[in-house]
């Protein structure tokens, strides 16, 4: 055993994959929990649902380390220039999962106070619908995403029309088994 | 202080000193003095080149929400400070004008997030006083269940964010375990995590599922020993004591001054608990004991919310054999939707249920303010009433909303790391202190 | 706690502290005009109701016909006041009719220092000016917004959704 008995000690492959996967597998979400979303987020970082299983445990609270924003609760007239502030914070490259009705439309809030739909402000690159949205649906749109960014769709279209891929989730699917 | 950056919300700021002398001192001494008046030597103008203003949030790594608090240092010494809150403001009080009363609490249940079903219950408990109805016992007995297991999961949340913002963060991590439990329990009553829609005037949305006994029981084995090991994690470790005995301190006085209640003033020495003092539902039947602390800080206010929920478990114990069998929602034809299946057999019944779905039922005119105990303090719904379907104002007094005014006091002449347990200890949850 | 003891039956309204008094689904009220406005809380303060746990303020353009008692002459704004009293374990209400044309009403920060938050969301939302007030900016909406939005006449603000049956934006 040990470095002795290896062979074939080369791995080859295109510097594109390696990339992606190096995004895709320690995508950083930015704390950006607003209203009740944020308490499932937080679930969905915690033990029960465990988002490190991802390598997203790490919620970075400084935009220039995070790779991901989760707009989770929803934005109000006050907030949106700061959402936009750190949204422009972040470096590239960068994304944008609107979680929650509030988030992605208006939600139940269709008033003079709320943003009616964040894609108002930033682009945004998955919708995730619910109420809050449990914490398998969001992690089925952090998986959508993953996807995204696996076959190289986003990137591309970003760089083609500035816009976010705006996928919609529209099942609660448990991705993966949840532990007991 | 005027400035270019659209992100500067004006008058509403923390202003520098030479320009608010006397009435940054008027504030702050005054509410707690009383002073209406300034006193002589006030007025002197004091250089600012050494202190520093800096702003802490609205987005920011404490899991509190959207609150944002401007300080004014001088090194690590905090001298004045100001929480500029509004990044939540969601416009609930407008949107309830043209919601019925039934869709009320769908709306409401929003405001405070963590601890839904206190804000369904309050807005309930108005609507209910209006219509003068007289709800049936089983229908307020769930409803004190669902409420203490919902003041449970509500405080356990609370350890686990209080334990992340001073450090602790093994304590997010497994302090989610409980509340899943709950949350669970809630799946399987309501439908729903969160924001559960369950408590409405006229009873409850549905009766209790078969086998939520043992369920509950099945919580309560579990929970005693899980708070042990919080106990053994947190009570006696030094980094802990270190950062919140005496960090944040209270005194009755100010408490009362300032309209604060729950764990905050319960921490200064004073046993005021609405289940206690101004009974709702049928807390004068039930036994427990209210937890107060002695010095006001903030080790205080953790000791007490985590004795809280043991007290919680104790009630909830209680109502287990207390339980009565009967209706779970108040059996007025004009308040209540009649049974599925009577739509099928009477037209009547068909008629009332279009009714009170579309229309809504009328409430008479009036006025009422109606509070409850909910975990952060005196939760209160001011409800005015013009005969029609449809609430003519309500105003819910939100607890965090009062409480954060105690926020400069706690803050003065503390370090800034002190401002962050503070702020945890506080407990303030935007969605309502904003609505 | 909501039963006052020794008050005179409803249908005569008593005097406290020469304002008047009613029941509200069995809760006390005690109607005051601005100008009697700031000594009544003072009186009240002295009587022991010496923690204010809720002021808000309420548009009656709506509804300029409510029921109130003989006496008490109706305004386009109320502003309410919730007091307790921790010792005798009672509540009153104070409301304090301000007249639209000229919106001004005496703050009671001094006596109650928690109404500083309280009176600037009222301010935000209706517009009402509290004078004495030490600080009264806007709280909740932005530094620049224009409008109150909890008066009637404020639009709710929705924007029309595609789905039949919506109703109308306003």
């Amino acid at each position: 055993m040990g470095l002795e008995d290896l062979n074939h000690n080369f791995l080859t492959g295109s510097i594109e994959d390696l990339v992606k996967w190096a995004r895709r597998n320690s995508m950083w979400p930015a704390t950006f929990g607003l209203a009740c979303c944020a308490i499932e987020m937080m679930a969905t970082g915690a033990a029960h649902f465990d988002l490190a299983r991802f390598g997203m445990e790490v919620f970075r609270a400084s935009p220039r380390q995070a790779d991901l924003m989760i707009v989770a609760g929803r934005v109000s007239q006050k907030m949106a220039p700061v959402l936009r502030q750190v949204y422009d914070q972040m470096m590239e490259p960068k994304w944008v999962i609107s979680m929650g009705v509030c988030a992605s439309s208006g939600g139940m809030f269709n008033n003079y106070a709320i943003v009616q739909g964040v894609d108002q402000v930033v682009p945004v690159d998955v919708y995730s619908p619910g109420c809050p949205p449990g914490p398998e649906t969001l992690m089925h749109s952090i998986l959508t995403l993953h996807e995204l960014v696996r076959t190289g769709e986003i990137t591309k279209r970003r760089a083609e029309t500035g816009a976010g891929a705006g996928v919609h989730v529209t099942e609660r699917r448990v991705a993966v088994a949840t532990p007991h | 202080m005027s400035s270019s950056t659209e992100l500067s919300e004006g008058a509403q700021e923390l202003q520098p000193k030479s320009r608010t002398a006397g009435l940054e001192y008027l504030r702050e001494a005054g509410s707690v003095l009383r002073i209406p008046h300034l006193p002589e030597d006030v007025d002197e103008v004091r250089t600012d080149d050494d202190t520093m203003i800096v702003n802490m949030g609205p987005q920011h790594p404490s899991t509190h929400g959207v609150l944002r608090v401007m300080m004014e240092l001088q090194g690590e010494t905090v001298l004045r400070s100001k929480p500029v809150i509004g990044y939540l403001h969601t416009g609930m009080e407008k949107t309830g004008e043209d919601l019925t009363y039934l869709q009320g609490p769908t709306n409401v249940t929003r405001m405070d997030y963590v601890a839904p079903l206190f804000n369904e219950l309050v807005f309930s408990l108005a609507t209910e006083k209006l219509l003068d109805v007289e709800i049936p016992p089983r229908a307020t007995w769930i409803r004190m269940l669902m409420c203490e297991l919902n003041r449970m999961s509500s405080q356990f949340l609370w350890m686990a964010t209080n334990g992340m913002d001073l450090g602790a963060v093994s304590m997010m991590i497994y302090g989610f375990r409980e509340r899943e439990g709950i949350l669970d329990f809630f799946e399987k009553v309501t439908g729903l995590r969160m924001n559960h829609n369950y408590i409405r005037p006229g009873g409850v949305a549905v009766d209790l599922p078969d086998g939520w006994r043992d369920d509950v029981l099945r919580l309560l084995d579990i929970f005693p020993e899980r708070l042990d090991e919080y106990d053994t994690l947190l009570t006696g470790q030094p980094i802990w004591q270190e950062r919140t005995q005496g960090v944040g301190i209270l005194t009755t006085e100010e408490c009362l001054a300032l309209g604060i209640t729950g764990p905050l003033l319960r921490s200064t020495g004073l046993p005021w608990d609405l289940r206690k003092d101004d009974p709702y539902l049928y807390y004068d039947q039930v036994d427990f004991d209210v937890i107060v602390g002695s010095y006001g800080d903030s080790f205080d206010r953790y000791a007490i919310r985590l004795n809280e929920i043991r007290e919680s478990m104790k009630i909830v114990r209680q109502i287990l054999d207390k339980m009565p069998s009967g209706d779970y929602r108040v059996q007025d034809k004009k308040v209540t939707p009649p049974p599925r299946h009577r739509i099928d057999e009477s037209m009547e019944a068909l008629i009332h249920h279009f009714k009170i779905f579309t229309e809504g039922f009328r409430v008479p005119e009036g006025e009422v303010y109606v509070a409850v105990e909910s975990p952060r303090g005196e939760l209160g719904c001011y409800m005015v009433s013009d005969g029609s379907a449809k609430p003519y104002r309500f105003h819910i007094r939100g607890p965090s909303f009062v409480n954060l005014q105690a926020l400069p006091h706690m803050l003065r002449g503390g370090m800034v790391a002190d401002a962050v347990a503070s702020i945890s200890s506080i407990d303030p949850i935007m969605g309502e202190v904003d609505r | 706690m909501d039963e006052p003891d020794g008050l005179p039956p409803e249908d005569e309204p008593a005097l406290i502290h020469g304002a008047i008094s009613s029941l509200s689904r069995g809760q006390l009220v005690v109607h005051s005009a601005r100008d009697d406005y700031l000594d009544l809380v003072g009186s009240l303060y002295d009587d022991g109701y010496r923690v204010c746990m809720d002021l808000t303020g309420v548009d009656y353009l709506m509804h300029m016909e409510r029921q109130l008692p003989p006496g008490v002459r109706a305004e386009r704004f109320e502003v309410v006041v919730n007091l307790l009293s921790t010792e005798a374990r009672r509540r009153i209400r104070v409301r304090a009719q301000v007249p639209g044309a000229d919106l001004t009403i005496p703050s009671i920060f001094h006596l109650h220092p928690t109404t500083e938050a309280m009176e600037r969301e009222t301010y935000d939302m209706f517009g009402i000016v509290f004078t004495g007030h030490p600080d009264l900016s806007r709280i909740l909406m932005p530094d620049d917004w224009e409008g109150h939005p909890l008066r009637k006449d404020f639009g709710v603000g929705r924007i029309p959704v595609q789905f039949k049956g919506a109703p109308p934006a306003r």
